[in-house]
């Protein structure tokens, strides 16, 4: 699904992604930890098309195509999806009007016959019980006046809605308190298929308690010094990073 | 981020689509200015004594006075005697629609308002005003059952001479300001509304100007009185063919509104606005707008949409004298590659009891700039007027600027006044964020720019707030990568 080989990427003429290489295949699902200033940002910003990245070397494959002169909108109709660590307002733009348009590009990109109002309403609506959401959020402008906890759940309904096939979860975690990380978790497990892989970026593990990867990386200084299973989450939560410093 | 000025310069360059130009032949007075010009001007039109007494004397006061320079716009001096005064297309007096030049009504097409199709489909009575004179009415017998007035002016002059010389004056008077004074001056033609006592009237009244005659400054007159208890809702959209010479538009509108009557006024405006690298060749607009709430209850609404134009002088305003009356301004200005806009408003209260809100929303892209200037005085007898004022502004990329001067002038202390103003850019985050989700940047900007709208946008009827929208996406296509 995604395979990234000896990545150099960064930002202002500063390196940051050092030789970083990842494989997710169809079905899985994959954790990368690390601190602060590690380069995760760098890596989801890098895989989705953000201006103002570089890449000196290496490649970054999703499907078997090299994607990295693709713009972020093709990246995405393509199937490719990042839930945003800071998702953005856009004040005077409806969630329901935002919602729909995004998934009828993806559906005019696919071939597909693009939903009416009515049509969409009737998706949206269960959507948003999946996530306990109220309807009144079909009203209110894109994560304007959305409290943290609201805004992720947003990003999970977007998700769900536009049904992508490589997600990106980046910092989904923070800000959320017990009970929505819960929902969110639930929604993504249910995603989960054998055709569909996660990226859970994270800093802490509390995440993975919900959402059990199938490997996890350790990044440190823009390269993933080591891979694991699950236990190498908790056992990150319990030592730290240090001891893995070389 | 690095990529940001050169997304934004690579695509500031969207071309002005409606730009062409009907050939048609017309009769034109060769340029310049002066007494003889308004004889003849005056003369063509069969107008009465009293008119181009009104005429002369708007001119000899004209003379005497200096171009206004307080607004934040630059441009290079206008030669007032290179400017033909008068340009009528040959046929006229038409009686249907039959009769109307083809390429007219091809013209129509191109901009996508097929008269004939508007006249079934849509119920809007189109007096359409071609270069100077004009040329086709429609709908003009089921408005006269409702006793509803509506033609163009040199109609009324002849049809209607004492409600026009009872009106013409009294809202703008011929000594107003620069632009005002020459349109009293040399005004060629425009539209005449009369709105009997009681009377709805029974469809939205809608004009379309064009500029279409090479050289020509268009000076339209348009006035509209709304009589007691009556209602109105009058729309004015235009487009202009592209071409390289500035040209001087100076319109003057007056509305007045009596007891417990309402005039709703809606402007869509998209002329040419000038070659988009250097600016130059667009249209100069300098245009006086003013209604008065003559008496108790009435009620006066401007909407507008800006769209076009290389320069835009505009302070739609109202004069609130009856009690309980109410003025409304709503506004959206956009300026794209060189435009430049100083608009605003002015709400002046007389009354007791008034009241006036101001919603303007501006848009500057590319090398766009734009002032908000808005006036609002309560007087000393205006007990309890309230005011509310909303000044938002968006900016898109580095290179524009927006600015905003409001004035206050409150000279009763039970007034309660209400200011906000907002600066915000449709920001890098937005459009990946846009971009993230398969939203391309050109939808992005125009969802977000169209949320931005909104609210101006409720206030314009269906088919114009469609146009609107429109317009919006084609002024600003490409305006981010």
């Amino acid at each position: 699904m995604l395979d990234i080989q000896d990545l150099h990427a960064g930002v202002d003429n500063k390196e940051i992604l050092k030789g970083l290489s990842l494989n997710i295949k169809p079905g899985e699902m994959h954790a990368v930890m690390g601190r602060n200033g590690s380069g995760k940002s760098t890596l989801s910003n890098v895989i989705t098309g953000r201006e103002g990245y570089y890449i000196s070397k290496g490649d970054v494959r999703y499907k078997n195509e090299s994607i990295i002169e693709w713009p972020p909108e093709q990246r995405a109709l393509a199937g490719l999806f990042m839930s945003f660590q800071y998702p953005v307002v856009m004040p005077g733009v409806n969630n329901t009007y935002f919602l729909k348009s995004a998934l009828n590009a993806k559906r005019k990109h696919n071939g597909e016959k693009e939903l009416d109002a009515a049509g969409f309403l009737k998706l949206i609506k269960e959507k948003l019980t999946e996530l306990d959401m109220d309807t009144s959020y079909l009203q209110r402008a894109v994560n304007d006046g959305f409290s943290g906890g609201e805004k992720k759940r947003n990003e999970v309904l977007q998700m769900l809605t536009l049904e992508p096939e490589l997600s990106i979860l980046d910092e989904t975690d923070s800000g959320l308190d017990i009970d929505a990380l819960k929902i969110i978790a639930d929604g993504v497990n249910k995603y989960r298929s054998p055709e569909r892989s996660f990226l859970v970026i994270t800093h802490y593990q509390r995440l993975l308690k919900y959402i059990e990867p199938d490997v996890v990386h350790v990044l440190i200084d823009g390269k993933i010094v080591r891979s694991g299973g699950k236990e190498l989450a908790i056992e990150l939560e319990e030592k730290g990073y240090g001891w893995l410093e070389s | 981020m690095s990529n940001d000025q050169q997304i934004i310069d690579s695509n500031i360059n969207k071309e002005y689509e409606y730009g062409f130009v009907t050939d048609i032949e017309s009769e034109t007075i060769p340029p310049g200015l002066n007494e003889e010009v308004i004889r003849l001007i005056s003369h063509k039109k069969e107008e009465p004594e009293w008119l181009l007494e009104w005429r002369l004397k708007a001119y000899r006061h004209w003379k005497k006075m200096k171009t206004p320079n307080w607004a934040k716009i630059n441009y290079p001096d206008i030669d007032y005697q290179s400017i033909s005064y008068y340009s009528a297309p040959k046929k006229k007096e038409l009686s249907s629609l039959d009769e109307v030049d083809p390429q007219l009504l091809e013209t129509y097409n191109k901009l996508g308002i097929p008269l004939e199709e508007q006249k079934m489909l849509s119920g809007v009575a189109v007096d359409a005003v071609f270069d100077s004179v004009s040329i086709a009415t429609t709908f003009k017998d089921e408005l006269k059952k409702a006793g509803v007035i509506f033609c163009s002016f040199s109609e009324a002059v002849k049809d209607h001479p004492d409600l026009v010389q009872k009106y013409l004056g009294t809202v703008v008077p011929y000594t107003d300001n620069y632009f005002a004074t020459l349109n009293s001056a040399v005004f060629t033609d425009g539209s005449f509304v009369y709105i009997p006592k009681g009377v709805k009237c029974p469809m939205e009244l809608s004009t379309y100007f064009r500029i279409n005659e090479a050289n020509t400054g268009q000076f339209e007159r348009t006035l509209i009185i709304a009589d007691e208890g009556s209602h109105v809702s009058y729309l004015e959209g235009c487009t202009a063919p592209m071409r390289d010479e500035n040209q001087l538009h100076a319109a003057v509108v007056e509305l007045v509104a009596h007891k417990d009557s309402t005039i709703k006024y809606s402007t869509v405006q998209n002329w040419y606005p000038g070659h988009p690298d250097t600016g130059e060749g667009g249209i100069y607009n300098f245009v006086t707008k003013r209604g008065t709430c003559l008496e108790d209850n009435a009620r006066i609404s401007w909407t507008q949409v800006e769209t076009g134009s290389a320069v835009t002088w505009k302070y739609p305003s109202c004069i609130l004298k009856g009690d309980n009356s109410v003025g409304e301004f709503y506004s959206v200005a956009v300026t794209n590659h060189h435009q430049q806009a100083d608009t605003g408003t002015k709400m002046i209260h007389l009354g007791k009891n008034t009241k006036s809100t101001i919603i303007s929303k501006g848009i500057s892209a590319g090398k766009g700039q734009q002032t908000y200037r808005g006036e609002v005085k309560i007087m000393k007898g205006a007990e309890q007027a309230r005011n509310f004022s909303q000044c938002d502004s968006i900016l898109i990329g580095d290179s524009c600027g927006a600015h905003t001067f409001p004035y206050i002038d409150v000279r009763n202390p039970t007034a309660q006044m209400e200011h906000e103003a907002t600066t915000s850019n449709i920001g890098e985050d937005q459009l990946f964020y846009c971009n993230q989700r398969g939203i391309s940047s050109d939808d992005a900007v125009s969802m977000i720019v169209n949320g931005f709208c909104k609210e101006v946008f409720n206030e314009l009827p269906m088919e114009f707030a469609i146009e609107a929208t429109k317009l919006m996406e084609v002024t600003l296509e490409g305006s981010v990568g």
